[in-house]
């Protein structure tokens, strides 16, 4: 039987909570990177011009369909050689993870936004708003709302594939216990830990989501 | 007539794909009038609606509401957004289901225009809109979100919405049909009220025996083409055309409207 000895992480624990921030951070960014990235994708496939319209599906397939750690892979060693642009280990992760969760969100906020009854946007526009106006004041309070729980979906997903950077060195959690595994020679313990860690946090994140999608929930 | 015509439309054509839903339509709506468009569904009524104010963009003729207007069709540059934004501010529309804002209280929803389109201040458009709600009956229900309303309040707070703007025109687009029978009569009386007022308007509708008792005019339309138009009582009770004729038999034209009953 295993003799489990959590206590000797204990001394790689400044190892771990600089992780720990690292891969928080990189989730905040690659979230909010992400989403912005989404926005741009769902209204360039809702767009009236058909050469954005492909653009932006050109975008989501291409990042959708790919296998993230690929890309990841790509961004750093392939780019620099095709693009020329040489890019730290954080940034090609950064990038490729916010366009990869951009093609998600895409989809996401694509599909709020569609599922508004047409007669909303038709309301404000015989109210006199520009199409730019009922978006922003009548169908996107409404779609935000739909899309709330699967955008928390993939933001959770997100903050889970930031565990791959750790293959670019980027030194998140994964990264850390890695090096803290081999130097304890208790890898059990090390990634039971990081387990841990990472259901501390998005457990409580997803209540307090659900919290709010009930307030958010009012007239309907 | 034209010369002092509120709206006019001219040789107005509208397809959708290689359905031709609008064939050569001709209208004219006098400052104060009120014109009834009935029909069978299909007949292309709803689309001249939307016509009137641009929500649909037609393919070819004129369309002129106050001193606005547009040509549509070959060589006719289409208006931009924003000309269009501009030019819907001045024409209500009321449609079938409502469209309230679902996350805004019924205040909010009448607010929503003046607040947005016209720029105004909010304290300003809070008392419009109060003013607006009182109109329609319904002043006490300001707070309320649309979910907790009856289909017939939903429908006069849409027209206090509408009324909000403080358009020229008001465009009715089978305001009632989608009401429970019991409460046709409450949004009746508020586009009675609207016409008594000496509003401008054109009322997409089944309710024969209202169209006879508010409208001054009224178009019978069936297949994109005008069959028969004149006085609203004249048409319904002798009918010239026998698809008129056909159409109206469905119907009891005259007899009492709905109770008026706008208790909330």
């Amino acid at each position: 039987m295993y003799q489990w000895d959590f206590g000797i992480l204990w001394s790689y624990r400044w190892l771990f909570l600089n992780g720990l921030g690292v891969t928080v951070g990189f989730t905040v960014v690659i979230v909010v990177c992400g989403l912005l990235f989404g926005l741009l994708g769902a209204f360039g496939t809702l767009s009236r011009f058909k050469a954005l319209r492909l653009l932006a599906l050109t975008f989501i397939e291409a990042f959708r369909c790919t296998p993230i750690l690929v890309q990841l892979i790509w961004f750093y060693y392939a780019l620099p050689i095709l693009a020329g642009v040489e890019m730290t280990p954080i940034t090609a992760s950064a990038l490729a993870l916010s366009l990869y969760g951009g093609s998600f969100y895409s989809e996401i906020i694509r599909g709020g936004i569609i599922s508004i009854d047409k007669g909303q946007a038709e309301a404000g526009g015989a109210l006199g708003m520009t199409p730019g106006q009922s978006m922003r004041r009548i169908v996107l309070p409404q779609a935000i709302k739909r899309m709330i729980p699967a955008l928390m979906n993939q933001s959770i997903i997100q903050f889970k594939n930031t565990s791959l950077v750790s293959v670019l060195a980027v030194p998140d959690l994964v990264y850390q216990s890695q090096v803290a595994a081999h130097d304890s020679y208790r890898p059990l313990e090390t990634y039971t830990a990081v387990a841990v860690a990472y259901a501390a946090i998005l457990i409580p994140l997803t209540i307090l989501v659900r919290r709010g999608e009930k307030r958010l929930a009012v007239g309907e | 007539m034209s010369e002092t015509s509120k709206i006019e439309i001219r040789s107005l054509r509208k397809s959708f794909g290689s359905n031709e839903v609008l064939k050569n339509i001709n209208l004219d709506v006098a400052k104060g009038g009120v014109v009834a468009l009935i029909g069978p569904s299909g007949s292309g009524k709803s689309t001249l609606l939307r016509c009137i104010n641009l929500l649909v963009v037609p393919d070819g003729g004129s369309v002129r509401v106050g001193d606005t207007r547009f040509a549509f069709g070959d060589g006719a540059k289409l208006p931009d957004v924003k000309t269009l934004a501009k030019f819907r501010a001045g024409t209500g529309m009321v449609f079938q289901h409502f469209n309230l804002f679902p996350h805004m209280t019924t205040l909010q929803n009448v607010m929503e225009g003046p607040v947005t389109v016209r720029r105004m201040a909010k304290a300003d458009a809070e008392k419009l809109a109060r003013a607006q709600l009182a109109k329609v009956g319904l002043v006490e229900k300001a707070d309320q979100y649309p979910a907790t309303l009856s289909g017939g309040q939903k429908q006069r707070v849409a027209i206090a919405r509408a009324l909000a703007m403080e358009p020229d025109v008001m465009l009715f687009d089978e305001a009632t049909s989608a009401l429970d029978p019991e409460l046709v009569g409450e949004v009746l009386a508020v586009i009675q009220q609207l016409a008594s007022e000496g509003m401008t308007m054109v009322i997409v509708t089944h309710e024969i025996a209202f169209a006879r008792e508010v409208a001054d005019r009224l178009i019978f339309m069936r297949d994109g083409l005008v069959v028969e138009e004149g006085p609203a009582r004249q048409v319904i009770d002798t009918p010239r055309e026998a698809a008129t004729r056909a159409f109206l038999s469905h119907f009891h034209r005259t007899g009492a409207l709905p109770p008026a009953t706008t208790a909330s």
